[in-house]
C-alpha cells in the first residue's frame, strides 16, 4: 500500500541534501568547534557558514542567531532569558492562550517565580486582537510572546501590529515561528520581533537542532549555563552535524519557499472545500485566509478524531488530531477550546499538514476515503443517536 | 602531514557502526515519536531500544533515563531541577570546586535565585575529601553534586564514599559522569548516586545527545517546559537519530570497555612517565593512579599553553590546554588553580586525551616533537630567562 504522510507539522522528513551535508561532520570532520587546532577550526568554519544561511532565511545578522537544541529550548530560553535578565524593570508577561506548550508551560513556571502572566484570548478564527495587547500592556510588562502561526489551526497572527504596540510600551516581543520559518516569508525586521524561535525538523532539517534569533541589544540571561559556546549565550558542545543540517535546510527552503507555498495553498484549498462539501456537519478550524499554506484543520461532528485517525491509518494515510507534543494526552486541544469550539467538536478535530512530498493525487485519495470512514463511524456513534 | 588527534575529552569521532545505526532515522524512519500513526511507531520503538541500552551502560532502569541535548543540559537540568524540587527543605547546595562549568554556573544561577552554594576544595591531586563534603552539608542542604571524574586532570573522585554520606542524610546526590560513562565502568547502584549526567560525544556517539539518569522516586523539576515527551520531564521533539546513536554507542562501549581500557592505559602511562623525563620542569597534574585511562595532563613551566598548542598543531598534533568549553576564554583553568597551582604554572597546561584511534606511534610522535617545541618557546620566554639567571635550576 502506498503510504500518504500528511503530518508535516509534527515533523518533516530530513531532505536528502541535508543528510548529505551533515554526514562528513559525523566522522571525518568531527572536531569540537571550540578547540583552536585545525580539527576544531574546520568545524568552526562550517558552523559559521550555517549561521549565515539561517540568518539569511529570516533577514537577521549572523551574530543574532543562537543555536539551540530545538524549538522548545528556544521558547524556554526566550521567555526565561528576558524575565530573569530584566527583573529590575518589571515582572509582567503577556502571551496568548493558544501558544505551544513550550511557551505556556514556561509561563506557568515563571508564575511560580513571581512573574505575572496575562493570557490573551483569541477570536473564533484563533486570532489575537492587537487591541487586547494594548489593553493588557503596562510599564511593568517585560515581554509579549505571540506565535507567528498556530501549529494546530494554522492561523497567522497580526505580528506587525502587535510588535508595534509592544515596542511603544518598551517591552520585548518574542514570537514562536516554529511553524512558519521555511514555509512562509519571515523577516525579523518587517515583523518587528526581538526574539524568534525556530526548529530545524519542521523545515526538512534534522531533529535536535533549532535556533533563537536574538536582536542585537536584547537583554537576555542565558538559559543553559556552562561553557563559552555561542558567545556565552548557550553552553554545551555545539551539535555540529545538526547545525550544518539546519543551515542546509535553511538554504533549500529559502530557494523553494515561494513556489512551494503557492503550490500547497492550491492543494490545501482543494482539501478544505472537498471535505466541507462531501461530508455534512463539518467545519473549518482556524482562519479561512490568514492560514499556513499547508494546514487543514476540520472538526467533524459526532465522531472522535482518534477513531478517524486509526481508520485513515488503515488506509495508509497519516494525519493527526493536533499537536504531536500532546498527542499522548488525549485531552481536547486547548487551541480549539480557546476558539470557542465546543469540547465534543474539539475531540472530532482532524489536522492534515502538507509538505514537499504532498501531491494533488494524495489529497484526492483522502477525499475518496474520508467520507466513507466518517459515515461508518457515525453509524456507530452514540453521539448521533442521542441527537435523535 | 601526520595528524595525531589527542583531544578525545573535547569530543570523540563517531564510530562507523553508530553512524550506520543512525542513518535510517535521518531517512525513511523520520516520524515524530509522539505521533500516534505508524510513522511515529518506528521512531518510538527506536527510542525504547536506545533507552534500554543507555540504562544498561550504567546499570539503571530504562524509565529512569531522560534524554537531553548534551552533557551541559543534563547538568543544568540536574543541578537546577533537583535543587528546586524541594522548596520546603531549604536552599543550600554543595558542589566541588573543580566541577565542570555547566555545574558551577548552574549553581551560580541558583545563587541569583536565593540559594547558597558551598564549594568543597580539593587536594593537590584534585581529590574531594568525603569528610569535607560531610562538613559542608547543613540541615537545609537540598543537593550535593560532585563529578565522577574530572575531564581536565583525569582524577576519579570517591563518589561511592560521598554517596554513603548523602544517603545517610537523605540528600539527593548528583554526579556529572560525562567524563566516565562509556569510558570506565559506571554503575549507579554501586556508586549509590541519585542522578547522573552523561554525554554521547564523549564515547564515540553523536554530538547533540546526552542523558540524565534520575533514580526512581527522586523529585526533579523540569528544565525544558513544553510537551509531554520523556514522561513529561523534558519537552521538545526527541532527537531520534542522535538518541539512536547514543544507544548504539552505549552498547558498544559496554561491550568493549575492558579492551578499550587495556589499550589506553599503557599509552597514557608512557606519556606520563616519559614526557617529564624528556622535558625539564613538567608537572603531571591529577592523580597518579586514580585517573581516567586516556588522560595525561601536564603543566609545562615557563611557557604559555596556548603557544604550545599552536606549535603542536603545526606539527599535526591536536591537544588542548583544558576544557574545550572554555578554550576561547584564555583564563587559567579553575581546576588547576583549585589544585593549588599558581596562575603562571596553570598557564602552561597541556592535556592529552587518548582514544580508540591512538596508537603507540602517536605517542612516539609526541615524545619526539614536543621537547624541541618547548625548548624553542622557553628560549623566547622572559620568565625562563629570569629563572635560569637566578641560578635556581635549569639544566
Amino acid at each position: 500500500m502506498r503510504r500518504i504522510y500528511l503530518d508535516y507539522a509534527a515533523t518533516t522528513p530530513t531532505h536528502p541534501d541535508v543528510v548529505a551535508a551533515m554526514l562528513p561532520y559525523f566522522t571525518e570532520n568531527f572536531g569540537n568547534p571550540s578547540t583552536i587546532y585545525s580539527y576544531g577550526q574546520e568545524a568552526r568554519g562550517a558552523v559559521e557558514e550555517a549561521r549565515t544561511s539561517v540568518a539569511a532565511l529570516i533577514g537577521a545578522a549572523d551574530e543574532e542567531i543562537c543555536f539551540t537544541s530545538g524549538g522548545t529550548e528556544s521558547d524556554n530560553y526566550a521567555l526565561c532569558g528576558v524575565a530573569f535578565a530584566n527583573e529590575d524593570r518589571g515582572n509582567h508577561i503577556i502571551t496568548s492562550v493558544i501558544e505551544h506548550h513550550a511557551v505556556l508551560e514556561t509561563c506557568k513556571f515563571l508564575e511560580t517565580r513571581g512573574f505575572g502572566v496575562t493570557y490573551l484570548p483569541v477570536d473564533k478564527y484563533g486570532l489575537v486582537d492587537p487591541d487586547d495587547v494594548r489593553k493588557a500592556i503596562t510599564p511593568r510588562t517585560l515581554i509579549v510572546s505571540v506565535m507567528h502561526a498556530n501549529n494546530e489551526v494554522g492561523t497567522i497572527q497580526p505580528l506587525e501590529e502587535i510588535s508595534k504596540i509592544t515596542h511603544e510600551a518598551g517591552a520585548y516581543f518574542h514570537t514562536d515561528a516554529v511553524q512558519t520559518v521555511g514555509h512562509i516569508p519571515v523577516d525579523v525586521d518587517k515583523l518587528g520581533v526581538d526574539l524568534l524561535s525556530m526548529s530545524a525538523h519542521k523545515l526538512y532539517g534534522p531533529k535536535g537542532i533549532g535556533a533563537l534569533y536574538i536582536r542585537k541589544g536584547t537583554r537576555l540571561a542565558s538559559f543553559l549555563h556552562g561553557g563559552e559556546q555561542e558567545k556565552g549565550r548557550r553552553a554545551g558542545t555545539e551539535n555540529v552535524p545538526g547545525i550544518i543540517g539546519l543551515g542546509k535546510a535553511a538554504e533549500i527552503t529559502r530557494a523553494e519557499l515561494e513556489c512551494e507555498a503557492l503550490r500547497l495553498t492550491g492543494i490545501r484549498n482543494k482539501l478544505i472545500s472537498g471535505i466541507l462539501e462531501s461530508i455534512d456537519n463539518t467545519s473549518l478550524n482556524g482562519h479561512p485566509d490568514r492560514r499556513l499554506p499547508n494546514n487543514v484543520n476540520v472538526s467533524i461532528n459526532f465522531v472522535e478524531g482518534e477513531s478517524i485517525l486509526l481508520n485513515l491509518d488503515l488506509e495508509g494515510i497519516c494525519a493527526s488530531t493536533g499537536s504531536a507534543c500532546s498527542s499522548g494526552s488525549l485531552e481536547a486541544s486547548h487551541v480549539l477550546l480557546a476558539t470557542g469550539c465546543p469540547p465534543p467538536l474539539a475531540r472530532g478535530s482532524l489536522r492534515f499538514t502538507m509538505g514537499r512530498g504532498t501531491t494533488e493525487q494524495e489529497v484526492d485519495r483522502v477525499l475518496a476515503v474520508l467520507p466513507g470512514i466518517v459515515a461508518r463511524l457515525r453509524a456507530m456513534s452514540p453521539l448521533l443517536k442521542n441527537r435523535g | 602531514m601526520t595528524r595525531v588527534y589527542l583531544d578525545n575529552a573535547a569530543t570523540t569521532p563517531l564510530l562507523p557502526e553508530v553512524r550506520e545505526a543512525m542513518l535510517p532515522y535521518l531517512g525513511e524512519i523520520f516520524g515524530n515519536p509522539s505521533s500516534l500513526h505508524d510513522w511515529g511507531d518506528g521512531a518510538r520503538e527506536a527510542l525504547d531500544e536506545a533507552r534500554a541500552r543507555v540504562a544498561g551502560l550504567i546499570g539503571g532502569s530504562p524509565e529512569e533515563i531522560i534524554f537531553t541535548s548534551c552533557g551541559t543540559e543534563s547538568n543544568n537540568f540536574a543541578v537546577k531541577g533537583l535543587a528546586m524540587a524541594q522548596p520546603a527543605r531549604g536552599k543550600h547546595v554543595v558542589v566541588s570546586a573543580i566541577e565542570h562549568f555547566s555545574v558551577l554556573h548552574s549553581a551560580r544561577t541558583l545563587e541569583k535565585w536565593g540559594f547558597q552554594v558551598s564549594e568543597v576544595p580539593v587536594d593537590k591531586y584534585g581529590l574531594v575529601d568525603p569528610a569535607a563534603v560531610k562538613k559542608a552539608i547543613r540541615p537545609d542542604t537540598v543537593l550535593v553534586s560532585v563529578m565522577h571524574a574530572n575531564g581536565e586532570i583525569g582524577t576519579i573522585e570517591p563518589v561511592k564514599e560521598i554517596a554513603r554520606i548523602t544517603r545517610e542524610l537523605k540528600i539527593p546526590f548528583h554526579t556529572d559522569a560525562v567524563a566516565t560513562a562509556g569510558t570506565i565502568p559506571v554503575d549507579v547502584k554501586e556508586l549509590g548516586v541519585d542522578a547522573l549526567s552523561l554525554a554521547g560525544s564523549q564515547f564515540y556517539g553523536p554530538k547533540g545527545s546526552g542523558a540524565l539518569w534520575v533514580k526512581k522516586g527522586v523529585r526533579i523539576m523540569t528544565l525544558l517546559d513544553g510537551g509531554i515527551q520523556e514522561g513529561g520531564r523534558r519537552g521538545g521533539t526527541e532527537n531520534v537519530p542522535a538518541i539512536v546513536g547514543l544507544g548504539k554507542a552505549a552498547e558498544l562501549a559496554a561491550a568493549r570497555m575492558d579492551a578499550r581500557i587495556k589499550q589506553l592505559t599503557p599509552l597514557r602511562d608512557r606519556l606520563i612517565r616519559e614526557l617529564p623525563a624528556s622535558i625539564d620542569h613538567v608537572i603531571v597534574t591529577g592523580h597518579p593512579r586514580d585517573r581516567l585511562p586516556g588522560n595525561a595532563s601536564f603543566c609545562v613551566e615557563f611557557i604559555e599553553g596556548e603557544s604550545l598548542l599552536m606549535l603542536l598543531n603545526s606539527r599535526g598534533i591536536a591537544v588542548s590546554s583544558g576544557s574545550a568549553c572554555t578554550s576561547r576564554a584564555l583564563k587559567a583553568s579553575h581546576v588547576l588553580l583549585a589544585l593549588g597551582l599558581s596562575h603562571a604554572i596553570a598557564q602552561g597546561s597541556v592535556l592529552f586525551t587518548l582514544g580508540l584511534e591512538t596508537a603507540a606511534a602517536d605517542i612516539d610522535y609526541v615524545l619526539e616533537n614536543m621537547p624541541p617545541i618547548v625548548d624553542r618557546l622557553r628560549q623566547m620566554s622572559p620568565l625562563y630567562a629570569k629563572f635560569t639567571k637566578s641560578g635556581k635550576g635549569g639544566k
